[in-house]
């Protein structure tokens, strides 16, 4: 009965439907994205109505949110975050930075493709990205937990050598403990 | 022999009833402010999903022993309090396993699970827990006093220390002690004030400023664990109000009329209030609260 397909099947569809409902957000403000999150969260946008709702620490939290061009220097930190995060746990990269660069496309401190580096869900185009435009990217987020498709923690875990050797690539001194799930 | 298990039966649902009660509480109370703030807000059940979705996370998070062990301190608090606590006056199912003396036993094992929370907290050697910890403590300190005035002043006045007692009393004199030691009633509601840690006292959980304080290494399953605590031991904090001060309830429409009457006394107070400083919120505990337990002590000495 416990390791029952379909009875796991309606557990799946109940959780599911709860992280959907539920998501607590670590806004990680790295770049000038992050001045778009107050206006979504207050009361003009008004997030809280989706159960969108800020996290305080990284162990709470179900979703990182990456607000645009991360240096090396951050990518390292964000990398901690990422991990010390609990799964189920989804990435949303936010403007046209985490997607190829951006405006920062010929940088030389600055990561062009986030999903190099960590497995990306959702990304939210634009340069910046409206508040309605990360309503809507909670909203396809929520679409695919529905789904059952948002698996980049399980794509991270799969595919962790890879990840790794493109993190080790680009921080010189790697001095973080080494992971193997 | 027949009454102790209707007492028993009676307690394990009480758990459940606050558990439900306390969440749902503290969903009305996410939606008020929303509506104080002129958003829409999340609906009321909102706190029942994200209680069912912290459940369903994992939790790979060790950081020694008392970390696993300071959330359970804390539901072991709250279920205690609770079943001390007479919810229905009158009712063989409800009345719980109070005793004579429950109010002084009541007194310490409120301090218990923050104490247990204290030394979880601690070894997770997060220095927001830390801070948050010491800031827990100092403000325990501060609203304590002229919430043990209170309590000492009506165990003063009617020479009893239990519980349904003091309901009683209310009930043959036919006049609320809020009214008959009014006192006691105003040092008790300013302590609560800080006992529910809203705003301008929500120095422990302090968000965007100590990053949840204290619970901050908890996610998953312990925040699920801590969260139901919370909603278990707001619960009882509010019947144990009712009891002492509104009469009691003879029915459960009475006492969640009552109980949210009480309640909505910090939670108004704190949509329109900043946050207090440490040494702020012990001063103003220290100050009117302090005085009004002086008075409510004179008032039971002299009466």
């Amino acid at each position: 009965m416990i390791n029952d397909k379909n009875s796991q099947k309606i557990v799946d569809i109940i959780q599911n439907w709860s992280r959907k409902h539920s998501i607590w957000v670590l806004a990680y403000g790295t770049g000038c994205g992050a001045i778009e999150i107050p206006p979504t969260m207050t009361s003009r946008y008004d997030a809280e109505r989706l159960g969108v709702r800020g996290a305080a620490t990284p162990r709470q939290a179900d979703v990182l949110l990456i607000t645009g061009y991360l240096t090396t220097k951050t990518l390292k930190r964000v990398i901690r975050v990422y991990e010390q995060m609990q799964d189920p746990k989804y990435v949303i990269g936010f403007g046209s930075c985490t997607i190829n660069g951006g405006m920062y496309y010929d940088s030389y401190n600055t990561i062009k493709v986030l999903d190099k580096y960590l497995p990306v869900d959702v990304y939210i185009n634009g340069c910046m990205p409206r508040p309605e435009a990360v309503l809507a990217g909670f909203g396809k987020l929520q679409q695919l937990i529905a789904e059952g498709k948002a698996n980049g923690a399980t794509k991270y875990k799969e595919n962790l050598e890879w990840y790794k050797g493109n993190q080790k690539k680009i921080i010189p001194n790697w001095v973080m403990p080494e992971y193997n799930w | 022999m027949e009454s102790i298990w209707y007492k028993i039966l009676g307690a394990i649902i009480t758990v459940i009833v606050a558990f439900i009660v306390g969440l749902t509480y503290m969903g009305l109370s996410r939606k008020i402010t929303a509506r104080i703030q002129n958003r829409k807000g999340p609906p009321f059940y909102q706190n029942f999903i994200d209680a069912l979705k912290l459940a369903s996370k994992t939790s790979a998070i060790h950081h020694g022993f008392m970390q696993h062990v300071g959330p359970a301190f804390m539901m072991i608090t709250s279920i205690m309090s609770v079943l001390v606590v007479p919810i229905l006056t009158g009712d063989q199912w409800f009345s719980n396993l109070n005793f004579k003396g429950d109010l002084i036993f009541l007194l310490y094992i409120m301090v218990f699970g923050p104490l247990g929370m204290a030394l979880g907290a601690g070894q997770t050697g997060n220095p927001n827990s830390a801070i948050g910890v010491t800031r827990g403590l100092s403000q325990m300190v501060g609203f304590e006093i002229p919430w043990v005035m209170a309590l000492v002043a009506l165990m003063m006045q009617y020479k009893t220390t239990s519980i349904v007692d003091l309901i009683n009393i209310q009930q043959e004199q036919g006049v609320w002690l809020m009214f008959s030691s009014p006192f006691a009633f105003i040092a008790a509601v300013l302590a609560m004030l800080g006992m529910f840690r809203y705003s301008p006292f929500d120095i422990v959980g302090a968000p965007t400023e100590l990053a949840s304080g204290p619970v901050s290494e908890n996610g998953g399953k312990y925040l699920f664990t801590l969260m139901s605590s919370n909603s278990i031991f707001a619960f009882a904090k509010l019947t144990l109000y009712v009891d002492l001060f509104l009469g009691g309830a003879s029915n459960i429409v009475e006492l969640l009329i009552k109980t949210f009457a009480i309640y909505l006394i910090p939670m108004l107070y704190g949509t329109v209030s900043p946050r207090y400083r440490t040494e702020q919120a012990i001063k103003y505990f220290w100050g009117w609260p302090l005085f009004f337990g002086f008075l409510a002590l004179l008032y039971a000495a002299i009466f």
